[in-house]
Formats: C-alpha cells, structure tokens, sequence
C-alpha cells in the first residue's frame, strides 16, 4: 500500500502481516524444491526433512489468521485496506494448500522407494510440470507484493499451460501401466505427484486472482480470461 | 467540483437538491451540491470536520434562518416546492422534517410535556389521543419501558442516552416524513449508541432518516446511502456498500481507510 494511514500503528500492522505471508510464501517455495529435488534424485532425508516441515508451513498460516483478526478488531478496515487483508486471510490458505501437496510430493517419494522399480518410470518427464508449478507460485507471490495486477493475468494464463501438460502426463503413465502392469503401483503415486504439481499451480492462480481482487475490488474467481482482462483495463 | 449524483434505485426521492450552494457571509461553504435522499432510507453524510455535512443538514429544514448573514441558493425539492423559497412556512416546515442535535436538548419540563409540546402546536387532541400519541412515540424511539412509570419528572432527569432517545421521540410525536440527525451518538456511551443506532434502523420503515456522523463505522452501520464531502464539495455518493468497499474516487478511499489526503 503506497499510502500512509493517519496512525503509522496501523500502517505496521499492514506491513507486518503483509511481509509475515511473503515469509511464509517463501517457506512454501523451499518445501516445493526440496520435494522435488527428493523426487528427482530419490533421496529419502530430504523427503524426510519437507515432511518434518509442513507442521511450521501450518503454524505461519494460524499466526497470520490471528493477526489478521487482531488487525480488524482494532482498526475496522474499509475500502482496499479490507480488501488486503481478506486476500492475504485467502493468500495464507491456498499457501497452506500448497505446502500440503508439497509433503504429499515427498511422501510419494517414500511410498515409490519402498514400493521399487521406480527407476523405469518417466519421473524426469515431471521436471517441466515441476518448473512450471514452483515458477507460477514464486511469480504470484511476487504479483501479490507489488500488486502487479499485469502479472496476475499472466499467471492465470500460465495455470492452464500446467493443467494440459498434466493431461498428457497422465497419457503417458497410462501406456507404462499397459505394458508393465509391475509398475502400476508407483505409477500411481507418480500420478498423485504430477496431481499435486497441478493443484500446486491452481493455488498459484488462486492468488493471482486476489491481486485483482484487492486493486480492482472485483471477485474475478469465477470469471473468463476475457472478463477480467477487461476489468484490468478499466479504470 | 461538480457531482451530481444519484444511486440507481427505484424508490422515489422525498428531496432533490439541485444546485445547492450556501453561504456564511462571504464564506462559499456548500457549492453546487446536487443530491436525491431516497424516501424510506437511510442517508449519512460524511467528511472531515467543516467540510459541510452539517450545513447540508441544517439546510434541510432552513435551521440556518435563525441566524443573519446565512444564505442558501438554489432548490431543494419538497413534496413539489422548493423549500428554499422565501414564502415557504418555516413552522410547518420544521414539523415535515424534524431535526435532532448533537447535545440532547430535552425541555425542562417532565417526560410527558416534553413529547406532547411539539404535538399540541400542530394538532387538537383529546387528552387519551394524546397519552396514546406519548407512548407511541416513545415506543418507536425504544425508550417506553425505561420511563412510563415516571412521564411525570423532568425530562433532564434522564441519562445522556436516554435523553437524546427522548429528543429521538420529540421529533417522531409530530410525525414528520423526514428525521435529520446531526451527529446523534457523539455524545453517548458505546450501548447508548447502540441503541439509538438500532432506533435508526427500525425508523427507516416509516421515515426518512438524514444523518450526519463523524463516526465512519457508524455511517457503515445504519444507513443505505453514503455522500462523502469535503471542502463544500460533494465528492461521492452513492450505495453505502459500494462506497465503504470499493469507492469511486480516490479522495474517497483516502479518507475512510484513515489516509492523508
């Protein structure tokens, strides 16, 4: 928020829980890349570690909720200052989310270890839905800090470039479990994996979606592309 | 500046103010408002302090020609006349369209006299007409059960609250089409406000209800309409939702999230 209030508490206040969600985003990134560098090499520990760490990714959002509705009592927020902090209330559970698929990632990397022969699976095929995924929630979070309405509409765009690579994704898997029904099982969980980098990217867009919400005071959740590149453009 | 603004509703418009401007002497303190108050609503004008609201207000019933060198130009439309108007009678006015202050004001005489005052200089009624007009009024403004069984002390015997719900009364027993607030709850404790905010909500069915409040959150609360102004100026009005979450105009937005302007 460019502006300053008249009581510089509440202006703290904002930038406190504003800058407590980018830590927080920022905690959710790292889960992701450690879940998926545990997918790509199979290293046990560092699956072993993200799992460990999904308990501080639940602790942030609760603490933000509370200050979230600290904030509220004390201060009665009207117009984009509501608006921020019902994103950010919003911001903090997709973020939530996220961090669960990132310890589903790693506790399929543990089931496919135990289960064997996962070697002979096209795991590697996952490294763009990886990319693309982890890319699109760091930009949405970079979106949401600067209030880049522009970038948001990028990123809702981008979502479905995820959800196509999943589809074809799930093809491929298929044709594995045909010819080698002994891989069906870690298919399965590698299938759970390319889901969750899937979900993974639509929270990403789900936060994309708030940005708009907070500049343009529009709900653009359930809206088409075209809508709310219109709504961007008008004033 | 000029706004002229209308919220897009179907309910009919008990006052059009068209090109409203008011003077103190020489100070240009109201220009070129335009602004419809919607029959059965509530309406709050809000801003900082000398930006207007209350001359607006004080405007609506001409409680500015009490004193010299105040002038108002322009209409305000009145059940077809222009209440500005130098031949408009300023008694039956004032009984149209009631006005409540910030300060309670009761009169020092007892509970009863105070409600039934205003009544017998408008209307002939019979002694049981009257105690029904009484505790009429005094049950719209929801304050009948704390004294119906002392009508006979003196109104200033009451609490700040229950005094300013009294005055609430005064100007419902007359039973005017429109009830101006100025600032009501400025001088109450959080539950008398409550009260009397309650009070607003339910007048709203049967009158039209004008108020002015330094309290935002207030104007949020009770009414249907908001006009923010500042400067004299009318900067937005409209859907009090629409202007308390997404306001049109920047001045707006800075003002009610407690911005510098």
């Amino acid at each position: 928020m460019p502006d300053k209030h008249l009581s510089s508490q509440f202006d703290n206040e904002l930038n406190s829980v504003s800058s407590r969600l980018m830590e927080m985003g920022g905690l959710v990134e790292s889960q992701i890349q450690q879940a998926v560098y545990a997918l790509s090499l199979f290293v046990e520990n560092v699956a072993d570690t993200v799992i460990e760490n999904e308990h501080k990714v639940n602790t942030m959002e609760v603490e933000i909720d509370r200050e979230l509705s600290m904030i509220i009592a004390k201060r009665q927020p009207t117009a984009n200052d509501l608006r921020l902090l019902m994103a950010i209330s919003k911001a903090t559970a997709n973020l939530e989310r996220a961090g669960d698929e990132a310890a589903k990632i790693a506790r399929m990397v543990k089931s496919m270890m135990a289960h064997g022969g996962f070697r002979a699976l096209p795991s590697s095929e996952l490294r763009l839905a990886t990319e693309m995924a982890s890319d699109l929630l760091r930009k949405s979070l970079d979106a949401f800090a600067r209030l880049d309405t522009a970038t948001a509409v990028t990123i809702l765009k981008e979502d479905d470039l995820i959800d196509k690579e999943f589809d074809g994704f799930v093809r491929k898997l298929i044709t594995y479990m045909m010819e080698d029904p002994r891989t069906i099982s870690s298919s399965l969980d590698l299938l759970f994996v390319a889901k969750a980098l899937e979900r993974i990217g639509d929270h990403a867009k789900n936060i994309a979606e708030l940005i708009i919400y907070i500049v343009k005071g529009e709900d653009v959740r359930h809206a088409s592309i075209e809508h709310i590149e219109s709504t961007i453009q008008s004033l | 500046m000029q706004t002229t603004a209308s919220p897009e509703v179907l309910s009919q418009n008990v006052l059009e103010i068209r090109n409203l401007n008011f003077y103190y002497g020489s100070f240009h303190s109201l220009k070129n408002i335009n602004l419809d108050i919607k029959e059965n609503s509530v309406t709050a004008f809000i801003g900082p302090s000398g930006c207007g609201k209350s001359t607006l207000l004080r405007t609506l019933n001409r409680m500015y020609d009490l004193y010299p060198g105040q002038r108002a130009e322009g209409e305000i439309m009145f059940n077809g006349k222009n209440i500005l108007d130098a031949k408009q009678d300023l008694n039956l006015l004032r009984a149209r369209i009631g006005m409540v202050f910030q300060k309670p004001t009761p009169f020092p005489m007892s509970i009863y006299d105070n409600i039934a005052f205003g009544v017998r200089l408008y209307e002939d009624l019979s002694r049981s007409e009257m105690d029904d007009r009484v505790e009429w009024a005094l049950q719209k403004a929801a304050i009948w059960n704390e004294v119906k069984d002392k009508l006979g002390q003196s109104g200033l015997s009451l609490s700040g609250g229950q005094q300013q719900r009294l005055c609430i009364a005064r100007g419902i027993a007359v039973k005017p089409a429109i009830l101006l607030l100025d600032e009501p709850t400025s001088a109450l404790d959080p539950i008398s406000t409550g009260k009397v905010e309650e009070l607003v909500s339910t007048l709203k069915s049967e009158y039209t209800v004008v108020i002015v409040t330094h309290n935002m959150q207030q104007a949020a609360r009770v009414s249907d309409y908001t006009a923010y102004m500042y400067l004299g100026d009318l900067v937005e009005f409209g859907d009090t939702e629409q202007v308390f979450f997404k306001p049109k105009r920047k001045e707006t937005e800075d003002y009610i999230t407690g911005r510098f302007g």
